[in-house]
């Protein structure tokens, strides 16, 4: 389960920040997480209540926000429907994924004294 | 420090990041990749759940080669070193990279394998992950492609199942394609479709490592990836 490798990459960069800031405590972390990451919510929030104890995150809550794949033609600009056989109907070219593979840590909110 | 009535001396800052979680082993992984390129190495990050025939298919593989090209390997082996032991009774150079019980390689696991490694002399470099269809999807490696083993005894609706490592894929080698007669009910146009509706564009490959099928054309899409050299490489 790769989760917990994930928190722990995720915990060490707040705490880098949060340092850097000399703030105390982290109130919120938000995260950004792709329906097609690789990365499942519910173990990401497990993972982030076993190793959060003991660092600056010890008491903060973990926010995440989870984000639909898109799929778009790169010749026309399509958005196009998954189930929809992957061929974008207008020109038949093979869509890209453009949203939905992010792990991302997009803010934090830290109290600093 | 006053709680009661918020007098002041503690600030809430709110501080946007928009950064990979993964940033660090993206770093690892663009540092493998200036290693990769400065060598001249076209690396592949040979992914499938185990026993799928990884293994198998580099022995295969570094048997079929006969010199026109050297290859090399990493193996990701979560407590034996059985694979590498194989690989090198196959006559290439391999380490096997102890992964504990972490379920997939990383960027900096692969870096610390390259010391292992003599410095040069193979122009391929197959690194083989952790035998699971989830986790080494998620981290780079530096690798010049992904490539997944699928077998075809392992049931045609995998990529469904598990798509992200199918749409990151460059290469489905649907592998064990000898064993289809004593499969009742398996097609193997089934596994394609499947493929395909997760990603539209990578080339899927039949092959069994017993009958040699899709061998060649395996070999033919690693000499399209790799590098043309300036001079007296034939292929
Ligand atoms: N019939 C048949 N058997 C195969 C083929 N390729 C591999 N096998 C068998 O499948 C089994 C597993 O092969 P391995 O190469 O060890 O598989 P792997 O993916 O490296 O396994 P792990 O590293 O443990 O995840 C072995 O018994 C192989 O002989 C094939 O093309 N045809
Ligand atoms: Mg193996
Ligand atoms: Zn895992
Ligand atoms: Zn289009
Ligand atoms: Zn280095």
């Amino acid at each position: 389960m790769h989760e917990y490798s994930i928190v722990g990459a995720l915990i060490s960069q707040v705490e880098d920040e949060a340092r850097r800031r000399g703030a105390r405590v982290v109130n919120r972390v938000h995260v950004r997480i792709g329906a097609v990451s690789g990365v499942e919510p519910v173990l990401l929030a497990t993972a982030f209540g076993v190793f959060r104890e003991r660092t600056l995150c010890e008491a903060a809550e973990l926010v995440i926000e989870q984000v639909d794949e898109r799929w778009t033609c790169p010749a026309c600009g399509t958005v196009i429907d998954r189930n929809a056989g992957l061929l974008c109907d207008r020109c038949g070219t093979p869509p890209r994924l453009t949203a939905g593979d992010e792990i991302i840590l997009n803010r934090i909110e830290m109290e600093v004294s | 420090m006053c709680q009661e009535c918020g007098c002041g001396d503690t600030e809430i800052v709110s501080v946007e990041m928009h950064e990979r979680i993964l940033s660090g082993n993206d770093r690892a992984a663009a540092h493998n990749r200036e290693h990769f390129e400065r060598g001249g190495v076209l690396t592949l990050n040979v992914m499938g759940s185990p026993g799928a025939g990884k293994t198998a298919l580099l022995e295969a593989t570094a048997a079929a080669l006969q010199g026109d090209f050297r290859m090399a390997a990493i193996n990701g082996d979560l407590a034996t070193d059985h694979d590498a032991q194989r690989l090198r009774r196959a006559g290439i150079e391999a380490v096997s990279v102890s992964t504990g019980s972490a379920c997939h390689l990383d960027a900096a696991m692969v870096h610390h394998a390259l010391d292992d490694l003599p410095p040069s002399g193979y122009d391929i470099l197959a690194v083989e992950n952790v035998g699971n269809l989830v986790c080494p999807a998620v981290y780079d490696l530096g690798q010049a492609a992904n490539v997944v083993v699928l077998s075809i005894t392992e049931g045609w609706d995998k990529p469904l199942k598990y798509p992200v490592m199918f749409m990151k894929t460059d290469l489905v080698l649907l592998t064990k394609i000898d064993l289809l007669p004593h499969l009742p009910g398996t097609k193997i146009e089934d596994f394609e479709a499947a493929v395909a509706r997760v990603n539209p564009t990578p080339s899927v490959i039949r092959l069994s490592v017993h009958t040699g099928e899709g061998i060649a054309q395996w070999l033919e899409w690693i000499g399209g990836l790799m590098k043309p050299e300036p001079a007296g490489a034939s292929s």
